[in-house]
């Protein structure tokens, strides 16, 4: 006789929906005519991440206190409840930025759909409590996003990033599981809190499995993370992307990498934290130099965007390192600004490739400011907020990262954050030069069959991302203090 | 009304660059709500309360509590005086952008607004993470401004400008956290004094690389050459003046320690820069060049005056900010209106400006005289307290400064004659209309405030502090080296100050 245990379908509610709304929307594709279908699934997975956001929030309104639910493989905590709010939300935003895309109607269900199933998956994830749990949501929302980078098989590159996605991710998986492996070895248990447990009550501190087994799993979180050294993947596959693929990547991927990072950490390993932080700061600082000076030189768009997500993710780990609740808090207020950003900031590039029919460069974005002002403008706004200039959220995000490290009594990881910082200027402002200080009879090239259609969806969400990202400028208060509950269900 | 006056220029920013105005609308409306922002702030000063002590027209609003951050402004004398310079200069520049006629002026005007607002803000704020906000606002336009509506070195110039002055914000931002954290709250007014020499580093060289003090000019000859006039005018008129600002209220009022432990350094740096940006003007090959290198030796004058922390030193720096930032945005604006007339501003190809150009001759020689401090001049009163103040820290430092004006004389008699006398320069066409009446409009204001001041300095000097007590009250944080009775000397010098001989 199998034991049932009981199933809290509240805290499966997110990632449920968006798996309904993919598999409504694989139906909805074969039954409905081809010209109906690029609509019809788009608004069958919208209404998917708008639901996964609603049950999010009720689950976040109503978990005060942090449950073990579901045979102790999940965890209903304000944690992942906002993790799953911004997930929803940066999907939500996603499929607006990718409807107009160009690619055939000949797999838009399947393209939709993958885009609702990565969702569940990383919903799935941020709430895993198990080291079991923890792989499989991993996989789940990996191998969604292995096939949207290579879907569109008529773009250059696609396929190449898929597979290399494939592999490195492949290998990245690998890793976790092993060091998964080598923790169940040493601690004869795979749920978190039980690993913390076992750890204190048989003297496994210094035990050697336990902390290769640790290692392991950061190395595997790092690669989805992005986080140099382990960031080598992200170039190619930034680049080669489907830009509004790569804009969710960017945004909900290093989301759920980072939160899932910091909840392994303080709930299954309080024990080994003089370790995981220092080493987490290394990792940091090691991520803001690789992608710092290595986006100076960039000249593709995407492939810049996608140096200074390494550098970003450097710059999230200064507060995950801390391990502290001002730390967990910084992180996640972070986070929001830093998706919507992300986000707006890959729709205005794929606005720009549609125009142009071709890889955005810095050279080809010239004038574009003065020619599409909402555009350029909303493109400069991210700019200055991935500096971190006032009136955007970037600004408070790091003040409160830079917070955090202080008072982890690293005032050298400020600096080190703030020279970062320094040297992230000249590329963000390489983009604001394009955009307004060359001219267009600079561009060599004329955009293709004329100027498309304005796309009103993708003119909504990157409006949407802009308005998130100045809102939680001003409004602080309430977001941080989501962020505070939400790190306080975590054992910080 | 401190919040009034932050908003009435952001609201209409966002109105210039949402609405869809004609594009002589765009500027006549730009202008409007800067006229409208400096009416508003002749009403805060005639309501502004001089007798009283402490902050004023202050407003505060919980930002993030966790951090004990808040939305915190409010207006102490010298503040007031400084925002009036902003929104005087700011007027004057629009109206002159308006003039002009800048190209894209939906987006030239807003970018104007919201720097106002930006300066407003730094002179109002009166908590730390919210000061380094508006500081790094103000430097969003700069660069678009500068970098749009430049010279033909613009991207070069921005550059430098940019990672320059960020250089040195990012280390203040630094600073700022760890101050913050230390105290446990970053609100300016409740804050108390540190004794890290450090952070008080951090401060200064932030504000040493804005103002600019030498050794961190290097942005400034290009930033103030390839920029519009108008843009050079707020740059070194008033933007330079956030940093002076910075001096006062963070650096000396919040670390006494360090500011007795490092003021010789500092007051060397600042005399070194004073001759050396007096050596440069004199040698400019341009009227921009002359303007852009005293900005740099009136700086160092005015770091001197901060660091002598003394009552005659602090009142004669603030009436000196207010006067070089109107000198220094009205030669901007002669600069920019010379070279429009001559499409150069090169000392070679000029000259013999002043025959059949009366007006351009009279209100270039008056502003010119002032800023050579003259005596029964505003600057002189300035630079005479200044002077006086810094004497009291070591006579070397007084001698620098003596030098320094004789200096001043020297380069700015330069410049009036290469443009208004000697041969009529190649460059200078006989067609070439003397100053329009739109022009006038313009500079005249600024030279009219520049006298109104010469007559009655002690206005400001007398004014700039909660009961004329400078050492004594900044923020009830005591400075060393205060005598009590330094206030009455103030009151004897400037009454004095017309009939003494220049030093």
């Amino acid at each position: 006789m199998i034991h049932r245990p009981h199933v809290d379908w509240l805290t499966l509610a997110p990632s449920n929906a968006l798996l309904a709304a993919a598999g409504i929307a694989l139906l909805v594709a074969v039954l409905v005519p081809r010209r109906a279908r690029r609509p019809l699934t788009a608004i069958v997975v919208a209404i998917g991440f708008v639901v996964a956001f609603v049950f999010a929030a009720v689950l976040y309104k109503h978990s005060p206190h942090a449950h073990e639910e579901i045979g102790a493989a999940m965890r209903r905590d304000r944690f992942g409840a906002l993790a799953q709010m911004i997930i929803a939300g940066s999907g939500l935003l996603a499929i607006g930025i990718t409807y107009g895309e160009r690619s055939s109607d000949d797999h838009i269900g399947e393209y939709f759909a993958m885009f609702a199933a990565a969702g569940a998956g990383m919903a799935f994830f941020v709430t895993a409590n198990n080291l079991m749990t923890l792989f499989l949501a991993l996989e789940w929302f990996s191998i969604a996003l292995y096939v949207l980078c290579a879907i569109d098989r008529e773009l250059v590159g696609a396929l190449e990033a898929g597979l290399k996605y494939l592999v490195v991710g492949s290998f990245g998986s690998a890793v976790l599981l092993f060091g998964s492996a080598l923790v169940y070895g040493a601690t004869g248990t795979i749920r978190f809190g039980g690993i913390a447990s076992a750890v204190s009550s048989q003297g496994l501190q210094h035990d050697y499995l336990l902390v290769f087994g640790l290692a392991m799993i950061l190395a595997g979180l790092g690669f989805k993370a992005s986080a140099a050294p382990f960031h080598m993947w992200t170039p190619d596959v930034y680049q080669g992307a489907p830009t509004p693929v790569t804009g969710f990547m960017a945004a909900a991927t290093k989301t759920v990498a980072l939160v899932v990072m910091l909840r392994v950490l303080v709930t299954a390993f309080p024990q080994e934290e003089h370790l995981w932080s220092v080493t987490l700061a290394a990792i940091a600082c090691a991520s803001l130099a690789v992608g710092n000076f290595a986006a100076l030189v960039q000249r593709n768009v995407k492939r810049m965007l996608a140096y200074s997500s390494i550098s970003h993710a450097g710059f999230m780990l200064i507060p995950l390192s801390t391990g502290s609740v001002l730390g967990g808090k910084a992180l996640l207020y972070y986070l929001i600004p830093y998706s919507a950003m992300n986000l707006g900031a890959f729709g205005v590039v794929a606005a720009r490739e549609r125009e142009l029919g071709r890889v955005v460069t810095l050279d080809n974005l010239a004038g574009l400011g003065w020619e599409r002002p909402f555009l350029g403008f909303s493109l400069a706004a991210f700019m200055f907020g991935f500096v971190g200039f006032p009136l955007l959220g970037g600004f408070v995000g790091k003040f409160y990262a830079f917070a955090a490290a202080y008072k982890h009594g690293w005032t050298w990881l400020v600096i080190v954050g703030v020279l970062a910082t320094l040297v992230s200027l000249y590329y963000y402002l390489a983009v604001i030069r394009a955009l307004f200080m060359r001219s267009s009879a600079e561009l060599q090239l004329a955009p293709a069959g004329g100027a498309p259609p304005p796309e009103r969806l993708l003119h909504v969400s990157v409006f949407a991302c802009l308005a998130i990202s100045v809102a939680s400028f001003f409004a602080v208060q309430p977001l941080i203090d989501l962020a505070n509950h939400a790190a306080r269900s975590l054992p910080l | 009304m401190t919040t009034a006056l932050i908003v009435l220029p952001l609201g209409a920013a966002l109105a210039v660059w949402l609405l869809p105005f004609p594009r002589f609308w765009a500027g006549g409306f730009a202008l409007l709500a800067s006229l409208a922002e400096v009416g508003l702030w002749i009403e805060t000063l005639v309501r502004f309360d001089f007798n009283g002590s402490g902050l004023q027209f202050s407003q505060r609003w919980s930002w993030f509590s966790d951090l004990n951050v808040s939305y915190h402004v409010g207006m102490f004398p010298f503040s007031l005086w400084l925002v009036g310079l902003t929104v005087v200069v700011l007027a004057a520049t629009v109206a002159y952008a308006v003039w002009v006629g800048r190209e894209r002026p939906r987006a030239y005007f807003g970018l104007m607004l919201f720097l106002t607002a930006a300066i407003v803000g730094v002179f109002t704020a009166q908590d730390l993470l919210l000061f380094y906000a508006f500081f790094e606002a103000m430097l969003i336009p700069l660069y678009v401004l500068v970098g749009v509506w430049g010279g033909a070195g613009r991207l070069g110039a921005t550059v430098k400008f940019v990672i320059y002055t960020m250089a040195g914000s990012l280390l203040m931002l630094a600073a700022i956290v760890v101050y913050g954290l230390q105290q446990g709250t970053f609100d300016l007014v409740d804050i108390g004094p540190s004794s890290s020499d450090w952070i008080f580093l951090g401060f200064v060289v932030a504000f040493a690389i804005k103002g600019p003090l030498f050794p961190f000019h290097g942005w400034l000859p290009d930033a103030y050459r390839e920029s519009s006039p108008e843009v050079a005018a707020v740059l070194s008129g008033v933007v330079s003046k956030a940093a002076a600002y910075g001096f006062v209220r963070i650096a000396i009022a919040k670390f006494p320690g360090p500011t007795h432990d490092l003021r010789a350094p500092i007051l060397a740096l600042a005399a070194v820069g004073l001759i050396y940006g007096s050596l440069l003007a004199f040698r400019a090959p341009d009227v921009r060049g002359v303007v852009a290198y005293s900005s740099l030796a009136q700086t160092g004058l005015i770091t001197l005056g901060i660091f002598a922390v003394n009552d005659l030193g602090l009142s004669g720096a603030v009436l000196q900010m207010v006067n070089h930032g109107l000198v220094s945005a009205a030669l901007f604006l002669l600069a920019g209106m010379i070279e429009r007339r001559t499409s150069t501003g090169e000392f070679a190809l000029l000259g013999g400006m002043a025959r059949g150009r009366p007006a351009l001759a009279t209100v270039l020689m008056t502003t010119g005289i002032v800023a050579l401090a003259v005596p029964f001049s505003s600057a002189f009163a300035g630079e005479f307290l200044i002077l006086a103040g810094v004497f009291q820290q070591g006579w070397g430092w007084a001698v620098a400064g003596a030098v320094a004006i004789v200096l001043a004389a020297m380069y700015m008699l330069r410049l009036i004659s290469a443009v208004l006398h000697q041969d009529v320069g190649l460059a200078v066409p006989t067609a070439a209309l003397d100053l329009r009446p739109a022009e006038l409009g313009v500079v005249v204001p600024l030279v009219g405030a520049l006298l109104a001041l010469s007559a009655w300095p002690a206005a400001i000097s007398q004014r700039s502090f909660p009961a004329n007590q400078p050492t004594a009250t900044i923020q009830g944080v005591l400075l060393p080296s205060a005598a009590p009775t330094k206030g009455q000397t103030v009151t004897l010098i400037v009454s004095n100050a017309k009939p003494s001989p220049k030093p």
